[in-house]
């Protein structure tokens, strides 16, 4: 049996696309300023439900990609993307079997993660991009990840 | 998306021993990238390859925004469009007012200044470029623009619009580049006011509609309401561009330098339009190269 073949790799392309176009659509400046990260969405709804399909690698290159999009340091946003990639597929049986309400609390950890890391990095190269409402995004963040789950959820079947 | 887990980690096991191999090798690959991006160099040409590759995705990106504005443009009014029209005409008067003298003008200016001729105008070459999208926040004020490498544009190239400075390039692609506004609060200006002559630096504040200056000591001559042109130091701009009129001075007397802010002439969010320039190397209101300023500095 071949399991290559039901790996989802169309639909992981496609939203980490759309996720991408999501983290950098021009918004007013208030909206921007509490945007979650979308792309680590994705990037943790693909390590729960499909490991195998994007890897460590799909992570890395949507978090390149990012980093190409918003004039950052490159690597930035990849070393992000890739450690909650890295944490959600090592954890991924455990969250698979969790309420959407479990694996809010565990999206909204890893998009604190996420923020932290690119946060910590920003420091040490000493160009910031971002303002304190950063801290809010992981909790809209959490807030969204039952809606974007279920709709993710669409695009693949669940074995 | 050409690498996958290998074959044996793709068992029904799930959690790979390869995950943690892999993490670690692409975070290996983040930091070394990190590195090298902050320290210039090799991988400049690397980005710029990147560009090109995003350049679509930017377009798409920001295609809601350009199919509203051209939905408005196509279903303006016949009376808004006169209105733009006669406006227009307003302006092209003005101009032609102000350039009719320009010819006797700078043949006097020649004799002031003893040259042998006429120098032909500083810059030399423009390209017009449209804006793709235009990020104004406090921490970042940038345009991207749909000329890039391949129509000649370099990084820190001056760029300007019909009224003053608005910026300089900030990083290319083949196709796009990035323009760092004067009002980011990341860029600084030497400017000099044209009525005085006191020469500084302007700095941009991170609001798309104010420069600070301050580093003009109390005793300087700056009003309100001086226009601030480029200085030509800094190796950048060229002499003489408008960039602001000062709107506030304030002296306060236990301060060695005056609080000075201006508004920036040229207007950022509404133009759709910029001109990159290219000065003509060697005219005296050219930037000066690192060469010339050595020159300068040995002859007394």
């Amino acid at each position: 049996m071949n399991f290559a073949r039901r790996e989802p790799r169309w639909a992981v392309t496609f939203t980490l696309l759309l996720g991408l176009v999501l983290s950098v659509l021009p918004l007013p400046d208030w909206l921007s300023a509490v945007r979650p990260s979308f792309i680590a969405l994705v990037i943790v709804y693909w390590s729960i439900y499909a490991p195998h399909a994007g890897g460590i690698f799909g992570a890395f290159a949507a978090g390149l990609a990012l980093d190409v999009f918003k004039g950052e340091v490159l690597g930035q946003n990849a070393l992000a993307a890739i450690t909650v990639a890295y944490v959600a597929m090592t954890l991924h049986q455990r969250l698979r079997n969790q309420t959407l309400i479990q694996q809010s609390l565990f999206s909204f950890a890893m998009l604190w993660v996420y923020e932290v890391i690119v946060w910590g990095i920003e420091g040490w190269i000493g160009h910031k991009t971002s303002t304190p409402w950063r801290w809010l995004q992981p909790m809209i963040g959490g807030m969204l990840w039952p809606f974007i789950a279920m709709l993710m959820s669409r695009t693949h079947s669940r074995s | 998306m050409a690498v996958f887990g290998s074959g044996a980690s793709r068992s029904f096991g799930g959690r790979g021993p390869s995950f943690g191999f892999r993490f670690f090798c692409y975070a290996v690959l983040s930091v070394v990238l990190m590195f090298y991006d902050q320290r210039g160099g090799w991988l400049d040409t690397a980005r710029y390859g990147l560009q090109a590759a995003i350049y679509p995705l930017q377009l798409a990106v920001n295609s809601p925004s350009a199919a509203w504005r051209w939905l408005k443009e196509s279903f303006a009014t016949r009376e808004a469009l006169q209105a733009e029209v006669d406006g227009l005409r307003n302006q092209l008067r003005e101009q032609q007012l102000i350039t009719m003298r320009q010819a006797a003008l700078q043949a006097e200016n020649a004799t002031l200044r003893k040259l042998e001729g006429i120098q032909p105008e500083v810059i030399e070459k423009r390209l017009v470029g449209e804006v793709i999208s235009v990020e104004v926040s406090t921490l970042r004020q940038r345009l991207l623009v749909n000329r890039g490498g391949n129509s000649g544009v370099y990084k820190s190239q001056p760029v300007v619009t019909g009224e003053g400075v608005i910026g300089q390039v900030f990083r290319t692609g083949p196709f796009s580049s990035e323009i760092i506004l004067i009002t980011d609060a990341e860029h600084a200006l030497p400017v000099t006011v044209l009525r005085s002559g006191v020469r500084t630096i302007a700095l941009g504040t991170g609001r798309s509609t104010s420069l600070e200056l301050p580093y003009v000591p109390q005793n300087y001559d700056v009003k309100v309401g001086d226009v601030l042109v480029t200085s030509g130091l800094g190796q950048v701009f060229p002499y003489g561009l408008p960039v602001g009129r000062v709107t506030k001075v304030t002296r306060d007397p236990a301060e060695p330098l005056a609080q000075i802010q201006a508004v920036p002439i040229a207007q950022i969010e509404s133009d759709r339009e910029v001109l990159f320039i290219w000065s003509r190397p060697g005219h005296p209101s050219a930037p000066a190269s690192p060469q010339e300023l050595a020159v300068e500095a040995k002859t007394p």
